[in-house]
């Protein structure tokens, strides 16, 4: 039983959603007790074949499993010639600790969200939608071939851009959906186009296949331009940032955090074209600049973007792409050094480690403060900060959490953002000491601008309109709940997480020919 | 020159769609601008299937070996399919839109900024 669970545990983890999505809508028949009940033992499944298929990954290397072939380890059929036919799942550290962050935060915003949205109508599908989400997350950081990789891509476009208008909100919601799916869409075709180049050339879609017979022709530079571009929209980094902000503020609270896990999946999806399709065939130092810049653009653009802000969702939104800046700064380090051996040793793998587990850190802390987000909003019934104040009276566990989220984002010790963004430096200091510099003087901003939001928010005298507000209820707390106490952990035991989980993932990111040998063999 | 003429049509095609998303106002406009980008994109990958000389890979009548990949018509059947899904949800967004705020002029569809 435990051999199969773990043979199948990659398919698991796609059917798992994707079932309990489509046989939602009948459970809501029964009633709405049954539907939460249904949903959260979905999601609970979900997060243990996660956790397992990890800690098999990090354990026993990387797992490949092959949708319809006689034997899921039997990537090349005897009779095919050597090419493998069939769709993939290649699961390395990297995608390991990707499905890790997307289960968590999962698990945590469902439990949360159970209780926040209990108020709205129309549950089956919000429930239908969340759990497509986290079967479109979980495909797109498993998958090991191209054009799946993009049907993933649009199962997550189309259920966030439902998701985001959920709440409709006089229209304005669904102007930020409408916003946030056209360009979706268009970055997905443009993605498409550069997967087609890619079958034109090497007549494959299997990505270590691609990947082994790479050449680095000028139709792979414009196929490289124009993924790289489309998912760095995805992911919401500067110059093409302008859809999360509306996006992020305006999609319930519940949802906003689980679009940083998907944003997360889109960068997910840049590293891995990048370091696994490309590696040391692409000119690193020039692609590794652009990864840079762009990362530095967004950490300065949206930290300054930010402290005007007057609704904190939206302030919180620039935020997220200032963070963002930081894991395309740190990896783009790393690209930029890559196939250097001894400058790879020396800050390299430092400055990608620093990037990832800032990934995972960004998922926790920022979901984490959107929740806290969304739990004033529940009380309160406003995201204005202008007409906030004086709450740290009412509600002092929102208002603990909140400090743990800010604290966190602002990279301040003992938690896990300053555990993250202190390898970030050191290592970017190495490389170059302007862009560490940068990226602290971004860090006092957040800070600054995060100790301004704290006090219009809790501070002050209780405010007579609120004298009856209450602490949020329980289940939102637990949700928020274990985000902090995975902040906190993280925080006070960084080196263990890093070289438990993150140095694995840096190293198989790195790591082409590894990449390559599980799915052809050999090498 | 015969033989890109298929990839001729697949950049006049993409650069008619994007010229429709970049420069018009009304939202069916540009959906149609999505959709016509996304004909582009489908054209693309079907040319990229074809192989002259090859059959299709049926093997109890196959008269030789030179069987097409069925790839590039899978894909391409999949990406139309989600080329539905997309349209579907954005006109279904267009509605709402047309009920709450009156109009589905782009310039007009802004009180997010506000």
């Amino acid at each position: 039983m435990n051999g199969f669970l773990m043979t199948n545990a990659p398919a698991l983890l796609i059917m798992l959603p994707l079932i309990g999505a489509f046989v939602t809508p009948f459970i809501g028949r029964i009633s709405p007790r049954v539907r939460s009940a249904w949903v959260i033992l979905i999601m609970t499944l979900t997060t243990l074949t996660a956790l397992l298929l990890a800690s098999d990954v990090f354990l026993n290397g990387t797992q490949i499993y092959v949708f319809g072939a006689a034997d899921p380890d039997l990537a090349i059929p005897p009779d095919s010639g050597g090419i493998p036919i069939r769709i993939i799942f290649t699961v390395d550290a990297m995608s390991a600790l990707m499905q890790v962050i997307g289960a968590i935060t999962g698990f945590a915003v469902l439990l949360y969200s159970i209780s926040a949205d209990r108020i709205h109508s129309g549950l089956e599908s919000f429930y239908t939608l969340f759990l497509l989400m986290i079967a479109g997350i979980m495909g797109m950081v498993s998958t090991g071939d191209l054009f799946n990789f993009f049907v993933f891509l649009e199962i997550l476009s189309i259920s966030s851009a439902g998701l985001i208008a959920y709440r409709i909100d006089g229209g304005l919601a669904v102007e930020a959906a409408l916003k946030y799916f056209v360009l979706s869409t268009i970055g997905a075709m443009v993605i498409l186009i550069g997967i087609g180049i890619y079958y034109g050339e090497y007549n494959a879609l299997n990505i270590a296949v691609i990947a082994s017979r790479m050449q680095f022709t000028l139709l792979d530079q414009i196929a490289l331009v124009l993924i790289i571009a489309a998912l760095a929209m995805k992911c919401g980094s500067v110059p093409m940032h302008f859809w999360t902000p509306d996006a992020y503020s305006m999609a319930p609270s519940s949802i906003t955090a689980m679009l940083v896990v998907a944003s997360q999946a889109s960068l997910y999806g840049l590293f891995r074209v990048v370091f696994t399709l490309y590696n040391v065939t692409l000119n690193a130092m020039t692609v590794g600049w652009i990864i840079i810049i762009l990362g530095v653009l967004s950490m300065v653009v949206g930290v300054t973007m930010a402290i005007p802000q007057k609704n904190v969702k939206r302030l919180m939104a620039y935020h997220a792409i200032s963070q963002t800046g930081y894991m395309l700064l740190g990896v783009g380090v790393g690209l930029a050094v890559l196939g250097n051996q001894p400058l790879m040793e020396s800050f390299g793998y430092i400055a990608m480690e620093g990037g990832i587990f800032h990934i995972i850190n960004h998922a926790m802390y920022k979901g984490l403060l959107f929740l806290t987000a969304g739990a004033i909003f529940f009380r309160i019934g406003t995201y204005n900060l202008n007409k906030m104040g004086g709450l740290g009276h009412s509600m002092k566990y929102t208002m603990i959490f909140f400090i743990i989220g800010a604290l966190a984002i602002a990279g301040i010790p003992p938690l896990n953002g300053f555990a993250s963004k202190l390898m970030i430096y050191e290592s970017v200091f190495a490389f170059n000491p302007v862009l560490a510099v940068i990226a602290m003087v971004v860090s006092i901003l957040t800070l600054a601008s995060f100790v301004k939001v704290f006090h219009s928010i809790f501070m002050g005298p209780k405010l007579p309109e609120y004298e009856t507000v209450q602490e949020a209820p329980v289940p939102m707390l637990i949700g928020m709940g274990v985000l902090a106490a995975i902040v906190i952990l993280f925080g006070l035991f960084p080196q263990s997480v890093v070289n438990g989980l993150i140095a694995p993932a840096a190293h198989a990111l790195a790591d082409q020919s590894g990449y390559i040998a599980a799915v052809l063999g050999g090498a | 020159m015969f033989w890109n003429l298929p990839f001729i049509a697949v950049v006049t095609l993409g650069l008619i769609g994007l010229a429709t998303v970049v420069t018009k106002k009304n939202l069916i406009k540009i959906f149609l601008g999505i959709n016509i980008f996304e004909a582009a994109v489908n054209l693309f990958l079907i040319s990229l299937g074809y192989r002259e000389g090859g059959i299709a890979p049926i093997f109890t009548s196959a008269p030789s070996t030179e069987m097409v990949m069925a790839t590039p018509q899978a894909l391409t059947l999949t990406s139309i399919v989600i080329g539905v899904a997309t349209s579907a949800l954005l006109l279904s967004f267009a509605v709402i839109i047309w009920k709450k705020y009156g109009t589905i002029d782009t310039d007009q569809i802004r009180r997010l900024r506000e």
